[in-house]
Protein backbone atom coordinates (compact mmCIF):
# COMPACT_ATOMS: atom_id res chain seq x y z
CA UNK A 1 0.00 0.00 0.00
CA UNK A 2 1.35 3.38 -0.90
CA UNK A 3 0.05 5.92 1.51
CA UNK A 4 2.84 8.46 1.37
CA UNK A 5 2.85 9.44 4.99
CA UNK A 6 4.72 12.20 6.70
CA UNK A 7 8.52 12.12 6.36
CA UNK A 8 9.93 14.15 9.24
CA UNK A 9 12.63 16.53 7.97
CA UNK A 10 13.26 20.10 9.14
CA UNK A 11 12.78 21.95 5.86
CA UNK A 12 11.08 25.17 4.77
CA UNK A 13 8.56 23.13 2.78
CA UNK A 14 7.64 21.19 5.92
CA UNK A 15 7.15 24.45 7.77
CA UNK A 16 4.75 25.94 5.19
CA UNK A 17 1.15 25.95 6.44
CA UNK A 18 -0.81 22.93 5.19
CA UNK A 19 -3.43 25.20 3.64
CA UNK A 20 -0.82 26.95 1.50
CA UNK A 21 0.57 23.64 0.25
CA UNK A 22 -2.87 22.33 -0.59
CA UNK A 23 -3.66 25.57 -2.42
CA UNK A 24 -0.44 25.26 -4.46
CA UNK A 25 -1.39 21.69 -5.30
CA UNK A 26 -4.83 22.81 -6.45
CA UNK A 27 -3.29 25.64 -8.48
CA UNK A 28 -0.89 23.21 -10.12
CA UNK A 29 -3.76 20.90 -11.07
CA UNK A 30 -5.67 23.79 -12.61
CA UNK A 31 -2.58 24.97 -14.49
CA UNK A 32 -1.83 21.51 -15.87
CA UNK A 33 -5.30 21.14 -17.27
CA UNK A 34 -5.89 24.75 -18.34
CA UNK A 35 -2.56 25.00 -20.18
CA UNK A 36 -2.05 21.49 -21.54
CA UNK A 37 1.29 22.01 -23.27
CA UNK A 38 4.28 19.70 -22.87
CA UNK A 39 6.42 22.69 -21.90
CA UNK A 40 4.16 23.54 -18.95
CA UNK A 41 3.96 19.90 -17.86
CA UNK A 42 7.73 19.47 -18.17
CA UNK A 43 8.41 22.63 -16.18
CA UNK A 44 5.88 21.54 -13.53
CA UNK A 45 7.55 18.15 -13.18
CA UNK A 46 10.99 19.72 -12.82
CA UNK A 47 9.57 22.22 -10.33
CA UNK A 48 7.94 19.43 -8.30
CA UNK A 49 11.20 17.48 -8.17
CA UNK A 50 13.19 20.56 -7.18
CA UNK A 51 10.75 21.33 -4.36
CA UNK A 52 10.40 17.71 -3.22
CA UNK A 53 13.98 16.46 -3.45
CA UNK A 54 15.77 19.80 -3.14
CA UNK A 55 13.94 22.15 -0.82
CA UNK A 56 12.08 19.48 1.21
CA UNK A 57 15.00 17.01 1.14
CA UNK A 58 12.70 14.01 0.72
CA UNK A 59 14.37 10.68 -0.08
CA UNK A 60 14.12 9.79 -3.78
CA UNK A 61 12.50 6.49 -2.73
CA UNK A 62 9.44 8.29 -1.33
CA UNK A 63 8.60 9.77 -4.73
CA UNK A 64 9.80 6.76 -6.71
CA UNK A 65 7.39 4.55 -4.76
CA UNK A 66 4.46 6.70 -5.83
CA UNK A 67 5.45 6.63 -9.48
CA UNK A 68 6.11 2.89 -9.33
CA UNK A 69 2.69 2.21 -7.80
CA UNK A 70 1.06 3.87 -10.78
CA UNK A 71 3.18 2.19 -13.44
CA UNK A 72 0.46 -0.03 -14.91
CA UNK A 73 -2.13 2.69 -14.85
CA UNK A 74 0.23 5.10 -16.60
CA UNK A 75 1.23 2.46 -19.11
CA UNK A 76 -2.38 1.68 -20.03
CA UNK A 77 -3.10 5.38 -20.28
CA UNK A 78 -0.15 5.81 -22.59
CA UNK A 79 -1.13 2.89 -24.83
CA UNK A 80 -4.74 4.01 -25.10
CA UNK A 81 -3.67 7.52 -26.05
CA UNK A 82 -1.03 6.25 -28.46
CA UNK A 83 -3.62 4.10 -30.23
CA UNK A 84 -6.48 6.62 -30.31
CA UNK A 85 -4.41 9.77 -30.83
CA UNK A 86 -0.63 9.66 -31.08
CA UNK A 87 2.45 8.87 -29.07
CA UNK A 88 3.21 12.49 -28.20
CA UNK A 89 -0.23 13.10 -26.70
CA UNK A 90 0.13 9.80 -24.79
CA UNK A 91 3.44 10.88 -23.32
CA UNK A 92 2.04 14.29 -22.48
CA UNK A 93 -0.97 12.88 -20.65
CA UNK A 94 1.24 10.54 -18.65
CA UNK A 95 3.58 13.39 -17.83
CA UNK A 96 0.78 15.58 -16.48
CA UNK A 97 -0.68 12.85 -14.33
CA UNK A 98 2.69 11.76 -13.01
CA UNK A 99 3.52 15.36 -12.10
CA UNK A 100 0.29 15.76 -10.19
CA UNK A 101 0.76 12.50 -8.30
CA UNK A 102 4.31 13.43 -7.34
CA UNK A 103 3.23 16.89 -6.26
CA UNK A 104 0.53 15.34 -4.08
CA UNK A 105 3.13 12.98 -2.63
CA UNK A 106 5.37 15.96 -1.80
CA UNK A 107 2.48 17.64 0.02
CA UNK A 108 1.54 14.55 2.06
CA UNK A 109 5.16 13.71 2.87
CA UNK A 110 5.83 17.22 4.18
CA UNK A 111 2.58 17.76 6.06
CA UNK A 112 1.53 16.14 9.32
CA UNK A 113 -1.84 14.45 9.22
CA UNK A 114 -2.97 16.63 12.11
CA UNK A 115 -2.32 19.77 10.02
CA UNK A 116 -4.15 18.25 7.09
CA UNK A 117 -7.01 17.40 9.42
CA UNK A 118 -7.03 21.02 10.61
CA UNK A 119 -7.49 22.20 7.01
CA UNK A 120 -10.27 19.68 6.46
CA UNK A 121 -11.93 21.00 9.63
CA UNK A 122 -11.51 24.55 8.44
CA UNK A 123 -13.13 23.72 5.10
CA UNK A 124 -15.89 22.00 7.02
CA UNK A 125 -16.42 25.01 9.30
CA UNK A 126 -19.61 26.13 7.54
CA UNK A 127 -21.16 22.85 8.75
CA UNK A 128 -21.29 24.45 12.17
CA UNK A 129 -23.94 26.87 10.92
CA UNK A 130 -26.30 23.95 10.43
CA UNK A 131 -25.34 22.27 13.70
CA UNK A 132 -22.71 19.96 12.18
CA UNK A 133 -19.31 19.24 13.74
CA UNK A 134 -16.29 19.85 11.51
CA UNK A 135 -14.04 18.04 14.03
CA UNK A 136 -15.92 14.91 13.10
CA UNK A 137 -15.08 15.36 9.42
CA UNK A 138 -11.42 15.81 10.35
CA UNK A 139 -11.47 12.71 12.54
CA UNK A 140 -13.07 10.72 9.75
CA UNK A 141 -10.29 11.77 7.41
CA UNK A 142 -7.59 10.77 9.92
CA UNK A 143 -9.29 7.46 10.68
CA UNK A 144 -9.48 6.60 7.00
CA UNK A 145 -5.70 7.01 6.77
CA UNK A 146 -5.23 5.00 9.94
CA UNK A 147 -7.45 2.05 9.06
CA UNK A 148 -6.59 1.44 5.41
CA UNK A 149 -3.32 -0.30 6.38
CA UNK A 150 -5.13 -2.19 9.17
CA UNK A 151 -7.69 -3.41 6.66
CA UNK A 152 -5.01 -4.56 4.25
CA UNK A 153 -3.19 -6.35 7.03
CA UNK A 154 -6.37 -8.16 8.11
CA UNK A 155 -7.06 -9.21 4.52
CA UNK A 156 -3.51 -10.57 4.25
CA UNK A 157 -3.97 -12.47 7.49
CA UNK A 158 -7.18 -14.08 6.22
CA UNK A 159 -5.48 -15.07 2.99
CA UNK A 160 -2.54 -16.52 4.94
CA UNK A 161 -4.90 -18.48 7.20
CA UNK A 162 -6.64 -19.91 4.16
CA UNK A 163 -3.36 -20.74 2.48
CA UNK A 164 -2.15 -22.48 5.66
CA UNK A 165 -5.05 -24.89 5.30
CA UNK A 166 -4.37 -25.53 1.65
CA UNK A 167 -6.71 -22.96 0.15
CA UNK A 168 -5.04 -20.85 -2.49
CA UNK A 169 -7.90 -19.34 -4.46
CA UNK A 170 -7.04 -16.85 -7.18
CA UNK A 171 -8.85 -14.12 -9.03
CA UNK A 172 -12.54 -13.56 -8.44
CA UNK A 173 -12.95 -16.56 -6.17
CA UNK A 174 -10.17 -15.29 -3.93
CA UNK A 175 -11.96 -11.98 -3.71
CA UNK A 176 -15.17 -13.70 -2.66
CA UNK A 177 -13.61 -15.98 -0.05
CA UNK A 178 -11.62 -13.12 1.46
CA UNK A 179 -14.36 -10.52 1.47
CA UNK A 180 -16.89 -12.42 3.58
CA UNK A 181 -14.62 -13.11 6.57
CA UNK A 182 -13.05 -9.67 6.20
CA UNK A 183 -16.47 -8.05 6.44
CA UNK A 184 -17.23 -9.99 9.62
CA UNK A 185 -13.94 -8.85 11.14
CA UNK A 186 -14.51 -5.26 10.08
CA UNK A 187 -17.95 -5.12 11.66
CA UNK A 188 -16.50 -6.42 14.91
CA UNK A 189 -13.67 -3.92 14.66
CA UNK A 190 -16.03 -1.03 13.89
CA UNK A 191 -17.85 -1.86 17.12
CA UNK A 192 -14.58 -2.00 19.07
CA UNK A 193 -13.37 1.27 17.58
CA UNK A 194 -16.61 3.03 18.45
CA UNK A 195 -16.22 1.88 22.04
CA UNK A 196 -12.64 3.12 22.09
CA UNK A 197 -13.72 6.51 20.73
CA UNK A 198 -16.31 6.73 23.50
CA UNK A 199 -13.80 5.71 26.13
CA UNK A 200 -11.39 8.40 24.95
CA UNK A 201 -13.95 11.13 25.22
CA UNK A 202 -15.20 11.53 21.64
CA UNK A 203 -18.49 12.67 23.12
CA UNK A 204 -16.88 14.79 25.77
CA UNK A 205 -16.45 17.69 23.37
CA UNK A 206 -19.22 20.09 24.28
CA UNK A 207 -21.27 20.84 21.19
CA UNK A 208 -20.77 24.43 20.04
CA UNK A 209 -23.86 26.05 18.72
CA UNK A 210 -23.88 28.89 16.20
CA UNK A 211 -23.40 32.18 18.03
CA UNK A 212 -21.24 30.46 20.63
CA UNK A 213 -24.08 30.04 23.14
CA UNK B 1 -9.53 28.11 24.36
CA UNK B 2 -11.23 26.05 21.71
CA UNK B 3 -13.98 24.39 23.60
CA UNK B 4 -16.08 25.81 26.33
CA UNK B 5 -17.19 23.48 29.07
CA UNK B 6 -20.90 23.40 29.60
CA UNK B 7 -22.03 24.42 33.09
CA UNK B 8 -23.41 20.90 33.60
CA UNK B 9 -19.96 19.37 33.11
CA UNK B 10 -18.51 21.57 35.83
CA UNK B 11 -21.31 20.66 38.21
CA UNK B 12 -20.53 16.98 37.65
CA UNK B 13 -17.08 17.27 39.12
CA UNK B 14 -18.29 19.37 42.02
CA UNK B 15 -20.38 16.57 43.50
CA UNK B 16 -17.73 13.86 43.05
CA UNK B 17 -16.54 12.16 46.24
CA UNK B 18 -13.20 10.51 45.41
CA UNK B 19 -13.09 8.42 48.63
CA UNK B 20 -16.03 6.34 47.55
CA UNK B 21 -14.24 4.54 44.73
CA UNK B 22 -16.29 2.38 42.40
CA UNK B 23 -19.60 1.10 43.73
CA UNK B 24 -21.88 -1.49 42.16
CA UNK B 25 -25.30 -1.74 43.76
CA UNK B 26 -27.51 -4.69 42.87
CA UNK B 27 -26.02 -4.67 39.38
CA UNK B 28 -27.20 -6.98 36.64
CA UNK B 29 -26.81 -6.89 32.90
CA UNK B 30 -28.59 -8.64 30.08
CA UNK B 31 -28.12 -8.49 26.32
CA UNK B 32 -31.65 -8.96 25.01
CA UNK B 33 -33.08 -11.64 27.25
CA UNK B 34 -29.71 -13.22 27.88
CA UNK B 35 -28.52 -12.58 31.45
CA UNK B 36 -24.77 -11.94 31.45
CA UNK B 37 -24.26 -10.51 34.95
CA UNK B 38 -26.45 -10.57 38.03
CA UNK B 39 -26.55 -9.77 41.71
CA UNK B 40 -23.34 -7.80 41.98
CA UNK B 41 -22.80 -5.65 45.07
CA UNK B 42 -19.30 -4.34 45.49
CA UNK B 43 -17.33 -1.33 46.58
CA UNK B 44 -13.89 -1.14 45.00
CA UNK B 45 -11.55 1.26 46.77
CA UNK B 46 -8.33 -0.76 46.72
CA UNK B 47 -5.55 0.55 44.46
CA UNK B 48 -5.13 -2.82 42.67
CA UNK B 49 -8.14 -4.95 41.75
CA UNK B 50 -7.96 -8.01 39.48
CA UNK B 51 -10.79 -9.80 37.68
CA UNK B 52 -10.40 -13.40 36.48
CA UNK B 53 -12.74 -16.03 35.07
CA UNK B 54 -13.44 -18.27 32.10
CA UNK B 55 -14.11 -16.99 28.58
CA UNK B 56 -17.67 -15.76 28.30
CA UNK B 57 -18.14 -15.48 32.08
CA UNK B 58 -18.92 -11.76 31.84
CA UNK B 59 -15.57 -10.11 32.66
CA UNK B 60 -15.57 -7.68 29.75
CA UNK B 61 -19.14 -6.68 30.42
CA UNK B 62 -18.19 -6.11 34.06
CA UNK B 63 -15.20 -3.97 33.04
CA UNK B 64 -17.31 -1.90 30.63
CA UNK B 65 -19.84 -1.18 33.36
CA UNK B 66 -17.14 0.66 35.31
CA UNK B 67 -16.82 3.55 32.85
CA UNK B 68 -20.29 3.54 31.38
CA UNK B 69 -19.43 1.85 28.07
CA UNK B 70 -22.12 -0.58 29.14
CA UNK B 71 -24.98 0.63 31.33
CA UNK B 72 -26.46 -1.80 33.86
CA UNK B 73 -29.91 -3.09 32.97
CA UNK B 74 -30.41 -3.51 36.71
CA UNK B 75 -29.03 -1.60 39.67
CA UNK B 76 -26.54 1.24 39.70
CA UNK B 77 -22.84 1.79 39.08
CA UNK B 78 -21.30 4.80 40.84
CA UNK B 79 -17.78 6.16 40.37
CA UNK B 80 -16.79 8.56 43.11
CA UNK B 81 -20.49 8.92 43.70
CA UNK B 82 -21.26 9.72 40.04
CA UNK B 83 -23.88 7.52 38.40
CA UNK B 84 -22.72 6.05 35.08
CA UNK B 85 -26.27 6.33 33.82
CA UNK B 86 -26.75 10.05 34.37
CA UNK B 87 -23.19 11.42 34.41
CA UNK B 88 -21.40 9.28 31.91
CA UNK B 89 -19.12 12.04 30.61
CA UNK B 90 -17.83 12.88 34.05
CA UNK B 91 -17.38 9.17 34.77
CA UNK B 92 -15.39 8.59 31.58
CA UNK B 93 -13.13 11.50 32.40
CA UNK B 94 -12.29 9.75 35.68
CA UNK B 95 -12.05 6.19 34.40
CA UNK B 96 -9.68 5.41 31.53
CA UNK B 97 -10.17 2.19 29.59
CA UNK B 98 -7.57 0.06 27.81
CA UNK B 99 -8.82 -2.65 25.48
CA UNK B 100 -7.32 -5.98 24.49
CA UNK B 101 -6.67 -5.11 20.85
CA UNK B 102 -4.62 -1.93 20.40
CA UNK B 103 -5.47 -1.82 16.69
CA UNK B 104 -9.04 -0.95 17.54
CA UNK B 105 -8.17 1.92 19.86
CA UNK B 106 -5.49 3.72 17.87
CA UNK B 107 -7.53 6.07 15.71
CA UNK B 108 -4.93 8.43 14.27
CA UNK B 109 -2.38 7.41 11.65
CA UNK B 110 0.71 8.55 13.53
CA UNK B 111 1.90 8.02 17.10
CA UNK B 112 1.97 11.55 18.55
CA UNK B 113 -1.30 12.48 16.91
CA UNK B 114 -3.02 9.51 18.44
CA UNK B 115 -1.78 10.33 21.93
CA UNK B 116 -3.06 13.88 21.46
CA UNK B 117 -6.54 12.72 20.50
CA UNK B 118 -8.06 12.42 23.98
CA UNK B 119 -6.56 15.75 25.02
CA UNK B 120 -8.19 17.43 22.04
CA UNK B 121 -11.49 16.01 23.18
CA UNK B 122 -10.91 17.48 26.62
CA UNK B 123 -10.19 20.88 25.08
CA UNK B 124 -6.61 21.05 26.36
CA UNK B 125 -4.90 24.05 24.71
CA UNK B 126 -2.32 23.19 21.97
CA UNK B 127 0.82 24.20 23.93
CA UNK B 128 -0.06 22.16 26.98
CA UNK B 129 -1.21 19.34 24.72
CA UNK B 130 2.13 19.17 22.93
CA UNK B 131 4.02 19.15 26.22
CA UNK B 132 1.88 16.40 27.72
CA UNK B 133 2.09 14.28 24.57
CA UNK B 134 5.89 14.60 24.52
CA UNK B 135 6.07 13.63 28.18
CA UNK B 136 3.80 10.61 27.68
CA UNK B 137 5.83 9.39 24.67
CA UNK B 138 9.00 9.73 26.71
CA UNK B 139 7.56 7.92 29.71
CA UNK B 140 6.20 4.97 27.72
CA UNK B 141 9.28 4.47 25.56
CA UNK B 142 7.84 5.90 22.34
CA UNK B 143 9.83 9.13 22.22
CA UNK B 144 11.69 8.18 19.02
CA UNK B 145 8.46 7.26 17.28
CA UNK B 146 6.42 10.47 17.47
CA UNK B 147 5.91 10.76 13.72
CA UNK B 148 5.91 7.06 12.89
CA UNK B 149 2.87 5.54 11.24
CA UNK B 150 1.04 3.55 13.93
CA UNK B 151 0.64 0.52 11.69
CA UNK B 152 4.41 0.05 11.49
CA UNK B 153 4.78 -0.38 15.26
CA UNK B 154 5.21 -3.84 16.80
CA UNK B 155 2.33 -5.38 18.75
CA UNK B 156 3.94 -4.44 22.05
CA UNK B 157 4.59 -0.87 20.94
CA UNK B 158 1.00 -0.57 19.75
CA UNK B 159 -0.28 -1.60 23.16
CA UNK B 160 2.09 0.91 24.82
CA UNK B 161 0.74 3.57 22.47
CA UNK B 162 -2.85 2.64 23.32
CA UNK B 163 -2.01 2.86 27.03
CA UNK B 164 -0.18 6.19 26.57
CA UNK B 165 -3.25 7.58 24.80
CA UNK B 166 -5.35 6.77 27.84
CA UNK B 167 -2.90 7.75 30.59
CA UNK B 168 -2.07 11.11 29.03
CA UNK B 169 -5.62 12.09 29.93
CA UNK B 170 -4.74 11.59 33.61
CA UNK B 171 -7.77 9.60 34.67
CA UNK B 172 -8.04 8.87 38.41
CA UNK B 173 -8.75 5.20 37.70
CA UNK B 174 -7.88 2.90 34.80
CA UNK B 175 -9.64 -0.28 33.69
CA UNK B 176 -7.65 -2.76 31.59
CA UNK B 177 -9.48 -5.53 29.70
CA UNK B 178 -6.94 -8.28 28.97
CA UNK B 179 -4.13 -5.84 28.14
CA UNK B 180 -1.49 -8.56 27.67
CA UNK B 181 -3.47 -11.30 25.94
CA UNK B 182 -2.15 -10.50 22.46
CA UNK B 183 1.45 -9.84 23.58
CA UNK B 184 4.54 -12.01 23.78
CA UNK B 185 6.19 -12.62 27.14
CA UNK B 186 8.63 -9.70 26.94
CA UNK B 187 5.97 -7.16 26.03
CA UNK B 188 3.49 -8.64 28.49
CA UNK B 189 6.04 -8.10 31.23
CA UNK B 190 6.65 -4.51 30.15
CA UNK B 191 2.94 -3.80 30.30
CA UNK B 192 2.70 -5.56 33.68
CA UNK B 193 5.51 -3.38 35.04
CA UNK B 194 3.88 -0.29 33.63
CA UNK B 195 0.61 -1.16 35.34
CA UNK B 196 2.40 -1.92 38.61
CA UNK B 197 4.00 1.54 38.54
CA UNK B 198 0.79 3.50 38.07
CA UNK B 199 -0.33 5.79 40.84
CA UNK B 200 -3.96 5.46 39.75
CA UNK B 201 -6.46 2.92 40.98
CA UNK B 202 -6.32 0.04 38.54
CA UNK B 203 -8.84 -2.69 37.67
CA UNK B 204 -7.36 -5.40 35.46
CA UNK B 205 -9.21 -8.22 33.71
CA UNK B 206 -6.65 -10.87 32.79
CA UNK B 207 -5.81 -14.48 32.02
CA UNK B 208 -2.18 -13.83 32.87
CA UNK B 209 -2.39 -14.69 36.55
CA UNK B 210 1.13 -13.50 37.37
CA UNK B 211 -0.05 -10.00 36.50
CA UNK B 212 -1.94 -10.14 39.81
CA UNK B 213 1.15 -10.43 42.02
CA UNK B 214 0.91 -7.82 44.72
CA UNK B 215 -2.73 -6.98 43.95
CA UNK B 216 -4.98 -6.08 46.88
CA UNK B 217 -8.10 -7.85 45.76
CA UNK B 218 -9.10 -10.31 43.04
CA UNK B 219 -12.65 -11.07 41.89
CA UNK B 220 -13.46 -14.43 40.30
CA UNK B 221 -16.35 -14.21 37.86
CA UNK B 222 -18.27 -17.31 36.88
CA UNK B 223 -21.53 -17.50 34.98
CA UNK B 224 -22.22 -13.82 35.49
CA UNK B 225 -21.67 -13.81 39.26
CA UNK B 226 -18.76 -12.83 41.44
CA UNK B 227 -18.10 -16.20 43.10
CA UNK B 228 -14.91 -15.29 44.96
CA UNK B 229 -13.60 -12.01 46.31
CA UNK B 230 -10.24 -12.41 48.02
CA UNK B 231 -6.52 -11.62 47.90
CA UNK B 232 -4.72 -13.06 44.83
CA UNK B 233 -3.59 -16.35 46.46
CA UNK B 234 -6.96 -17.67 47.57
CA UNK B 235 -8.77 -16.16 44.58
CA UNK B 236 -6.49 -17.85 42.04
CA UNK B 237 -6.83 -21.13 43.97
CA UNK B 238 -10.62 -20.85 43.81
CA UNK B 239 -10.41 -20.13 40.09
CA UNK B 240 -8.25 -23.23 39.52
CA UNK B 241 -10.69 -25.40 41.47
CA UNK B 242 -13.53 -24.04 39.35
CA UNK B 243 -11.65 -24.81 36.15
CA UNK B 244 -10.85 -28.37 37.25
CA UNK B 245 -14.47 -29.09 38.02
CA UNK B 246 -15.43 -28.31 34.43
N1 LIG C 1 -22.85 -6.98 22.68
C1 LIG C 1 -23.25 -8.21 23.04
N2 LIG C 1 -24.44 -8.70 22.64
C2 LIG C 1 -24.86 -9.92 23.00
N3 LIG C 1 -24.18 -10.75 23.77
C3 LIG C 1 -22.98 -10.34 24.22
C4 LIG C 1 -22.45 -9.05 23.87
N4 LIG C 1 -21.25 -8.93 24.46
C5 LIG C 1 -21.03 -10.07 25.13
N5 LIG C 1 -22.06 -10.92 24.99
C6 LIG C 1 -22.20 -12.26 25.60
O1 LIG C 1 -22.14 -12.08 27.01
C7 LIG C 1 -21.37 -13.09 27.61
C8 LIG C 1 -20.26 -12.47 28.43
O2 LIG C 1 -19.37 -11.83 27.55
P1 LIG C 1 -18.07 -11.05 28.05
O3 LIG C 1 -18.50 -10.05 29.08
O4 LIG C 1 -17.39 -10.55 26.86
O5 LIG C 1 -17.25 -12.21 28.75
P2 LIG C 1 -15.69 -12.39 28.94
O6 LIG C 1 -15.03 -11.07 28.77
O7 LIG C 1 -15.55 -12.95 30.32
O8 LIG C 1 -15.25 -13.39 27.92
C9 LIG C 1 -20.85 -13.97 26.50
O9 LIG C 1 -21.63 -15.12 26.44
C10 LIG C 1 -21.01 -13.14 25.26
O10 LIG C 1 -21.29 -13.94 24.17
MG1 LIG D 1 -13.50 -10.40 27.48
Amino acid sequence: MTLALYVPVASPVHRLPAGVKLLCLAALAVLLFARPTPAVAGAALVGTLVVGLGAARLPVAVLARQAWALRWFLLVLFVVHALTADVVSGAHTVLRLLTLVLAAAVVTATTRVSEMVRVVELLGAPLRLVGGRPERVGLLFAMALRFVPVLIERADRIRAAQAARGGAPRGLRALRTTVAPLLVQLLQMAHDVSEALDARGADDVPVRRPGGA
Amino acid sequence: MRFRRSPAATADTDVAEPGRGIELRGVGHRYGDRVVLEGIDLQLTEPRVGVIGANGSGKSTFARLLNGLVLPTQGQVLVDGLDTRTQVRAVRRRVGFVFQDPDAQIVHPTVAEDVAYGLENQGVPPDERAARVAEALERYGLAGHADHPAHLLSGGQKQLLAIAGVLVMQPARVVFDEPTTLLDLVNARRVAELIAGLEQQVVVVTHHLDLLDGFDRVLVVDGGRVVEDAPPGPAVAAYRTLAERR
